[in-house]
């Protein structure tokens, strides 16, 4: 599903690469976490995988597309594979969660009829049923966070990622998050979740990658932090 | 839905900036109605030099102490000159008959000059007004002419101040365009700015390109075209107050300026207007969303 080979990147004016020579293979279905120190690279695996960045090196494949050969006309279409969920949400707070789902799917020509009938159902899903017209400073950190995860997971991506979402939540709604990601990854999709909060990581028991100073320094199938 | 999507949203964003916007589509009224005037003018100098050219006369002026067989020579070379069109001798009494009529405003004038020593002359028409030179230079100096004289070169002189004009004109114009659209980049980068959110997330949500530009671009397009049917306005008045009004003592100069060139002008505008700003706001875009 996801394959990185020998990925360098080294950003302009940069003395180190931020990624060297990173090879890491990701099936799909599975679920991992990417850990490591702030500034490890981590995020920038993130970004490469959504083609924000290109990689200064190496392949990056992602659902059997080599990443680094699209077009880049053709990475809004490559994005819709892709659900994204991040540390501060980027909820449009002048909508409601309702409105929050349905404007992805508006956005990527999906009818008001298809809104209708999918959004409801994934917030439900997420545990928002009942809290659809509010809005989201209306709502605790969890449930906009949860909002969030409606969004990237209504158009039933393969993949989704998720960047530090428990890094502005307390530890017990962070659990709750921690729940839903696997229940989304129970469907099959693949999530790929960069995090430093250890509790989550020894509390899941999934596989870990551990980044440092650009390099895989572990790759564990059922690991911990540290 | 989209297209709903897309009109509100040009809407939306037209009245959030709204002093941007007023301002941004006067810059492009008051560039538009300068380039539009100047192609007027561009044309009008373009017409009158055709109606001139053909009318244009030389003049071939005999000494007063011309002998009959040089001037039978001049004749006969003259008429068979193959560039000339046609030819007309004016002789003594008609040459001070013109002479009278030309200046029967000073009467002192015409009392002190006798018939003799009004020159005879040659009035020629060319087949091709561009060759006056060339027969300047063929009889410039031939025994019996005192000089030939040709209206071209006084016409040159107006179409020069003209061209000056109209190089005028259009500088502004593109000044004043090049402003405009400096004003069509900022005002979209504002909008795009105050949407960075909505931006953001169709872009990660993986909207098109063209969707995410579109309700900007329909934004610039919209103010120039507004701009424009302004521009156009502003012709028809000028028509109306200064072409056909104060200034109407012009036309003699410029020639008539018709409705139709006016009409005409509409649609070169409009495009302008529409075309060019929507363009920069595209490229515009496509800057800011690249970050």
């Amino acid at each position: 599903m996801i394959q990185l080979e020998n990925v360098t990147k080294t950003y302009p004016k940069a003395a180190r690469p931020s990624l060297d020579s990173v090879s890491v293979s990701i099936d799909k279905g599975d679920f991992v976490f990417f850990i490591g120190p702030s500034g490890s690279g981590k995020s920038t695996i993130v970004k490469l995988l959504l083609h924000e960045i290109a990689a200064s090196r190496g392949r990056v494949v992602v659902n059997g597309k080599d990443v680094s050969t699209l077009r880049s006309w053709r990475i809004p279409h490559f994005r819709r594979s892709i659900g994204c969920v991040f540390q501060d949400f980027r909820l449009l707070p002048t909508r409601t969660a309702y409105e929050n789902v349905a404007f992805a799917l508006e956005v990527i020509g999906k009818t008001q009829a298809v809104a209708r009938r999918v959004v409801p159902e994934v917030l439900e899903l997420v545990g928002l049923g009942g809290k659809e017209h509010r809005y989201p400073h209306e709502l605790s950190g969890g449930e906009q966070q949860r909002v969030a995860v409606a969004r990237a997971f209504v158009n039933r991506p393969l993949i989704l990622l998720a960047d530090e979402p428990t890094g502005n939540l307390d530890p017990d709604t962070s659990i709750e998050i921690m729940r839903l990601l696997d229940r989304i990854n129970r469907t099959g999709t693949t999530v790929v979740m960069v995090t430093h909060d250890s509790n989550i990581v020894n509390q899941m028991r999934r596989r870990v990658v551990e980044i440092e100073g650009g390099k895989i320094v572990r790759d564990q199938p059922r690991g911990v932090y540290g | 839905m989209r297209a709903k999507y897309v009109l509100s949203e040009v809407m939306v964003g037209l009245w959030r900036n709204v002093t941007m916007t007023i301002a941004m589509i006067i810059t492009m009224a008051v560039s538009l109605t300068m380039l539009g005037a100047s192609l007027v003018l561009y044309h009008q100098v373009g017409v009158m030099k055709k109606t001139f050219l053909s009318n244009v006369q030389v003049s071939i002026f005999l000494t007063t102490t011309v002998t009959v067989p040089e001037q039978q020579e001049l004749n006969q070379k003259i008429s068979s000159d193959s560039r000339v069109a046609s030819v007309q001798f004016l002789d003594k009494e008609a040459s001070f008959e013109l002479f009278k009529q030309e200046f029967a405003n000073d009467p002192a004038l015409v009392e002190s000059i006798s018939k003799d020593q009004v020159p005879q002359s040659f009035r020629l028409k060319l087949k091709d007004p561009n060759q006056v030179s060339q027969i300047k230079s063929t009889y410039d100096g031939l025994p019996g002419i005192d000089q030939v004289i040709d209206q071209a070169s006084v016409l040159k002189r107006v179409f020069k101040v003209l061209g000056a004009l109209q190089g005028l004109a259009l500088t502004l114009a593109i000044a004043q365009g090049v402003a405009a659209l400096l004003l069509v980049a900022n005002t979209i980068q504002v909008a795009a700015y105050s949407k960075r959110r909505e931006v953001a997330v169709m872009k990660l949500v993986g909207a098109s390109n063209w969707f995410i530009q579109s309700p900007f671009v329909l934004e610039a397009m919209f103010a120039g075209a507004i701009g424009a049917v302004l521009a156009f306005g502003g012709l028809i008045a000028a028509k109306f107050f200064l072409i056909d009004g104060s200034l109407s003592a012009l036309t003699t100069l410029l020639g008539e300026v018709k409705w139709s060139t006016i009409y005409f002008m509409f649609p070169l505008l409009l495009a302008a207007g529409a075309l060019v700003s929507g363009f920069t706001g595209w490229v515009t875009l496509r800057a800011y969303i690249k970050r």
